[in-house]
């Protein structure tokens, strides 16, 4: 058995491993694990990961969550080209810099517009109008410092290719694009470098990743989707609570 | 001019900084940054890192922020004893794991902790409400659970037999809210073996030097109301 991946492709982090995986070429056999029918508090997937979480790697017996640990990991175990996880010291402590600062700032800030749009009416909850207009500060603050201090003049967040931060980052960021909130709009020199690593990865793949994620939102648009019992689901409702 | 190593004692990566250089005997020059003062905010401290946080690096030309990355640097460029930051893959990758984790969920609350019981009320002055600060020390003890749980289980270390720097790195935080006055490893003799085994490690003396500030958090003196301002950032710990 090879390698395995569970994700949902709803789920940034979960995005980010699967685009590394297709576009390096390694064959993964894929388990996808659906957040919003609670398929991650099954327990048949707390065998996987006990955190309850996505993305998890299998690799025979050696379970891996963590998507920055997942993608390092694939990065030195599969032959992919070096420019994904440099191997020089300056680059590679780069690049944890980059993903600390990432964990921090990012991860977190950009998950909101979806469940603030969406997830949270589901469950009949609402979230206050001034915590949404907060987190677009949040946000607009995040993207500043993105610009300022991480991507500059450079082609990529890290130089002149791709590595595995630019992945991190810009799926981050689709997230409260693709549920409707526009954070590339004023900021030609971020929508400059999305357009870089969509051209990188390819159309068919760059569409492929994000269809789920867009039938979702259809789904909600035509009013398809089921009302969650907020009982059934006390992590989203902790992940709810702890919006600034 | 050598390695400089910009650290606050009082913030849980900086100690973890501290304890990994010192440790291995990786010679560098100590710029204390003194949060409590605002000198994160100074135009010299912004040369070093623009995003105005602790710890940070120098090393000629080269400056580094974010404490994981500076561990890595010091670990792979002082060629310190492999089970710091494990070549072997999988072993590796357990370390990245934590290291990842620890970022999202333990230092959220470790850091909540120390604000909420201590910071706002103690030093700043400004109480905080008390079902706040009950939610923040729930939370804590559920991360305690997981890092027991998941990551440390059976293990001596937290990914296992040997040190790594997500000891170290976890280590800090718990010391986070032990310097509110909050019981960490009373009631969890896992844990409290666990921290016996790191301090043995790291050796008693750098452990005890690594946490003067900490301990002492409480006797802080009332801050001037030019650095409160300054530190008008912190108010998002007050949830």
């Amino acid at each position: 058995m090879g390698l395995e991946l569970y994700l949902d492709l709803l789920s940034q982090p979960c995005r980010a491993v699967y685009l590394f995986a297709k576009k390096t070429g390694i064959p993964f056999q894929l388990h996808t694990v659906n957040l919003f029918k609670g398929q991650h508090l099954t327990e048949e997937f707390s065998q996987v990961n006990s955190l309850q979480k996505v993305p998890v790697l299998k690799d025979g017996d050696f379970f891996l969550s963590e998507s920055s640990a997942i993608l390092i990991y694939l990065s030195c175990r599969c032959q992919v080209g070096d420019h994904w996880y440099p191997p020089d010291l300056q680059s590679h402590a780069r690049i944890h810099e980059y993903l600390g600062w990432h964990a921090d700032n990012i991860r977190g800030t950009f998950g909101v517009t979806l469940w603030a749009r969406i997830i949270a009416p589901l469950m009949g909850l609402q979230i206050p109008e001034e915590e949404v207009e907060r987190n677009k500060t949040g946000m607009s603050q995040a993207l500043q410092q993105l610009e300022d201090k991480f991507l500059r003049d450079k082609a990529f967040l890290m130089g002149q290719e791709m590595t595995l931060a630019d992945l991190m980052s810009l799926e981050e960021l689709m997230q409260p694009v693709i549920f409707g909130y526009d954070v590339f709009e004023g900021r030609p020199r971020l929508a400059a470098w999305r357009e870089r690593v969509e051209a990188f990865l390819g159309a068919e793949l760059w569409q492929e990743t994000h269809a789920p994620a867009l039938n979702f939102l259809d789904q909600w648009t035509k009013n398809t989707l089921l009302m969650l019992r907020p009982e059934s689901y006390p992590s989203f409702l902790l992940r709810i609570a702890r919006i600034p | 001019m050598g390695l400089e190593l910009y650290l606050d004692l009082l913030s849980q990566p900086c100690r973890a900084v501290y304890i990994f250089a010192k440790k291995n005997g990786i010679p560098f020059q100590l710029r204390t940054v003194e949060l409590l003062k605002g000198q994160h905010y100074t135009d010299s401290f912004a040369q070093v890192n623009s995003l105005r946080k602790v710890p940070a690096l120098k090393d000629g030309d080269f400056t580094l922020a974010e404490s994981v990355a500076i561990l890595l640097y010091l670990s792979r460029k002082y060629k310190t004893p492999d089970h710091w930051y494990p070549q072997d893959l999988r072993a590796r990758a357990r370390v990245d794991e934590y290291l990842s984790w620890q970022h999202t969920a333990l230092r959220s609350c470790c850091t909540r902790a120390l604000w909420q019981k201590m910071m706002f009320p103690v030093v700043l002055g400004q109480p905080v409400p008390q079902e706040t600060l009950s939610s923040t020390l729930a939370d804590l003890d559920s991360c305690l659970q997981l890092l027991e749980d998941r990551f440390l289980r059976d293990q001596d270390f937290i990914t296992g037999s040997q040190i790594s720097v997500a000891d170290l790195m976890a280590i800090e935080e718990l010391m986070h809210p032990v310097g509110a006055g909050c019981q960490v490893f009373e009631n969890r003799p896992k844990l409290a073996k666990w921290r016996q085994r790191v301090e043995a490690v790291v050796g008693e003396d750098l452990f005890r030097e690594a946490h003067t500030v900490i301990l002492k958090v409480k006797d802080t003196p009332p801050l001037d109301p030019a650095v409160k301002e300054l530190l008008h950032s912190v108010r998002s710990l007050l949830q």
